[in-house]
């Protein structure tokens, strides 16, 4: 532990330049590593071996193995010794290789983590960052393809971000590692490797609990997070130049706290809406934005809510499967269309 | 051993199983070696583990149990598959993901299984296969069977949680189970100085009072020979065991990876200089088995080998209106009428069309 730790802003490095998520995810972390000595990072494979997917690349030779800690595959173990460090006041960023893995630490994140602050009357705090990404696609199969992003978002206590593309990327890990809370921030597989323009302003955060409009659009409103929003993006332009159709499509990029505010004054402009996520939507994200879009949104409506998502099954592994499973672009056209009146309900 | 099929030996001298078992070795090496290559062809997906240079291991270990005991191991398995009998063609149909593949194309290579030969997969979450283990031998016992469990884990999943309270609980309840620990020197890119504060993994056993052993795993009759005496004692007095076997993955962790980052060239070659199938053959000619006969095994495997990717070519994928097949047991129909009214993706429709059952 180290008093407040906080260095003095550094002066900033104006500009915009292009770069991946998995690389603005990484100048989040030396840029905050640099500012506040508390910041560390532990994991599996996050130093010698650079990160499972490179996102942790060349930290260990530029801040040295006290903040670049290679764990033992202990899942259980490391995001608990994070809930104990941040509640010493050390920011640690903890990275675990997928969601699924989460899953064997689940008490820690659930039980203890997501607890501290209520259950103690507020007497101690949890400042602990897990960053892990979710996402299927490659034929990983029933146990490395799962979504659970609506079991963490339906949990008081935590907060919950994901990046969509690498602004939000940087801009929510900052914010992430600066909040006083435990913060869950899931990053997705197939995004890693998508390129965008950031600011590399290190005072420049995405606040947490604020949505963005990612494409403007008056016919219809799609929501979604993670990648969901990557495919509504792609499903919009199509909708667009085969169907004349104009939607909007509302980036969450914060599961909890919900910017609901942005999506209903989108709903009441579109007076309809399509809700998109990469996990199974039974008890999902899209069910909680489904309730909540009828109660805000009653009289806007002119059409059910609608929502699009994994199909629910283990993921299998043959390619066909996986593929008639997911969902993919045809199943959120389909659906967007049906939404409109202009194909048969779904 | 039980389970390898003797093959028509050209061979009149007597050396046992080794004969066989270097053969299962063999097409081990070469199935990997085909895996790999369908995989770089984009035939084969998602992760595939690689077992070359661990052959000794895994078929020392599978050939000390009986045709009833049961296997369980972990993602890196193919060559576990194929030493307990299941056919090369089912195993590779499964990493075509095809429909005769040994799970349906459902498993793809990190989830292989037959249970007809006992072997209860085929895990992905490190670790994750322990307590099942257990299980099954807490199964074995209350049915009062001789039967025992050889659960296969990598030495990264002595640091999880579930190691501890797996071996406590085969302890405390004296479960018929051997935890066959394959140590290869490393989880992904960290070695097991660097995972684990106890590195002589055999020697945590002592902690629940039982015997843990560790043997040079790239000696196939000195693997063989404690895996059976300890299975042995696992049946007929119930005593559960760790038993460590020493080797080394000559591929990177999975066929992305290089494997180069965390380890020299060096150490390779080093490695692959003492290769376990070089002294097993070593073995067979001292006994007197001409280099003729062995080249002839040689032939007759990657002839297998290459059938098994023509079959997996020739396989049909799984029928995609059928995607929940097997996800609920038969019966279930009934249980899920009701979820059809207002419901968009169709959990009810999944699982009347994917049809229940297998
Ligand atoms: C709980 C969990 N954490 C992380 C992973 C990712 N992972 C897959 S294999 C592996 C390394 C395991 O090493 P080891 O047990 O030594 O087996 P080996 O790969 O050497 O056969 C890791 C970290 C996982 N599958 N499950
Ligand atoms: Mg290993």
């Amino acid at each position: 532990m180290s008093g407040s730790g906080v260095a003095a802003p550094a002066p900033a490095r104006a500009g915009l330049e292009t770069m991946t998520y998995r690389e603005a995810l990484r100048l989040a972390m030396r840029q905050e590593m640099e500012r506040d000595e508390r910041v560390f990072v532990m994991g599996e494979e996050v130093g010698l071996f650079d990160g499972s997917y490179k996102v942790t690349a060349g930290l260990l030779e530029e801040f040295g193995p006290d903040r670049v800690r290679d764990t033992p595959i202990s899942e259980e173990g490391f995001v608990g010794a994070g809930v104990g460090a941040a509640m010493l006041g050390e920011r640690p960023i903890v990275e675990v290789m997928t969601l699924n893995f989460l899953l064997v630490a689940m008490d820690q994140v659930v039980n203890h983590a997501a607890k501290i602050g209520a259950m103690f009357g507020g007497e101690v705090r949890c400042p602990l960052v897990i960053r892990t990404p979710n996402g299927a696609g490659n034929q990983l199969t029933a146990q490395h393809s799962q979504s659970f992003d609506g079991w963490f978002a339906g949990t008081p206590g935590l907060k919950v971000v994901a990046p969509a593309n690498p602004a939000d990327a940087k801009g929510l890990l900052k914010a992430a590692i600066r909040d006083d809370d435990p913060v869950l921030v899931i990053e997705n597989l197939p995004i890693y490797k998508e390129k965008g323009e950031v600011d590399l302003d290190p005072e420049l955060l995405t606040p947490i609990g604020r949505a963005a409009v990612a494409r403007e659009g008056s016919d219809l409103t799609v929501v979604s997070h993670s990648f969901a929003t990557v495919r509504a993006l792609r499903v919009a332009e199509k909708l667009a130049a085969e169907h004349g159709v104009s939607a909007e499509v509302i980036d969450l990029r914060s599961l909890r706290p919900l910017d609901v505010e942005t999506v209903a004054a989108s709903v009441a402009k579109t007076n309809r809406v399509l809700c998109v996520e990469e996990g199974w939507p039974s008890y999902g994200v899209t069910a909680e934005l489904a309730a909540r879009i009828q109660r805000a949104c009653f009289d806007d409506l002119d059409a059910p809510v609608e929502r699009v998502g994994m199909a629910e099954v283990p993921l299998p592994y043959a390619k066909e499967l996986e593929l008639a499973a997911m969902p993919n672009e045809d199943r959120i056209e389909r659906a967007a269309l049906a939404v409109l009146d202009l194909a048969p309900a779904l | 051993m039980a389970v390898i099929d003797r093959t028509d030996s050209p061979v009149d001298l007597d050396v046992g199983d080794l004969y066989d078992q270097y053969r299962m070795m063999f097409l081990i090496r070469r199935f990997e070696e085909a895996a790999e290559r369908q995989y770089k062809a984009a035939r084969i997906g998602g992760y595939c583990h690689l077992s070359s240079g661990q052959e000794a291991a895994t078929v020392g270990a599978v050939s000390a149990l009986q045709p009833d005991d049961l296997l369980v191991t972990g993602y890196r398995s193919h060559g576990f598959a194929l030493a307990r009998g299941v056919p090369a063609d089912a195993v590779m149909a499964e990493l075509f993901g095809r429909a005769h593949g040994c799970a349906h194309g459902r498993g793809g290579s990190m989830h292989l299984l037959d249970v007809s030969r006992g072997y209860y997969g085929g895990w992905g979450i490190v670790a994750g296969q322990l307590p099942i283990a257990t299980g099954m031998a807490l199964s074995l016992v209350r049915r009062g069977a001789e039967q025992a469990v050889l659960c296969e884990l990598g030495d990264g999943a002595v640091n999880m949680g579930a190691w501890h309270e797996s071996l406590n609980l085969a302890g405390v309840w004296d479960l018929p189970i051997v935890f066959f620990v394959v140590n290869n020197l490393y989880g992904m890119g960290t070695s097991v100085e660097r995972a684990s504060a106890e590195p002589d993994i055999f020697k945590r056993a002592g902690a629940y009072r039982m015997e843990g052993e560790r043997v040079d795993g790239d000696d196939l009759e000195e693997v063989e020979a404690a895996t059976a005496r300890l299975l042995r004692a696992a049946r007929e007095d119930r005593r559960p065991a760790v038993l460590e076997a020493v080797t080394y993955r000559y591929r990177g962790h999975s066929v992305a990876d290089a494997g180069l980052a965390y380890r020299t060239r060096e150490e390779i070659e080093e490695h692959r200089s003492a290769d376990p199938l070089a002294r097993t053959r070593e073995i067979l000619e001292s006994r007197g088995v001409p280099p003729e006969g062995i080249d002839a095994i040689e032939a007759e495997v990657e002839a297998e080998v290459e059938a098994a990717v023509a079959f997996a070519e020739r396989d049909e994928a799984p029928a995609v209106d059928r995607l929940a097949a097997g996800m609920y047991a038969p019966g279930s129909e009934g249980q899920f009428e009701r979820m059809r009214p207002g419901s968009p993706f169709g959990e009810a429709e999944l699982v009347f069309a994917g049809g229940l059952g297998a």
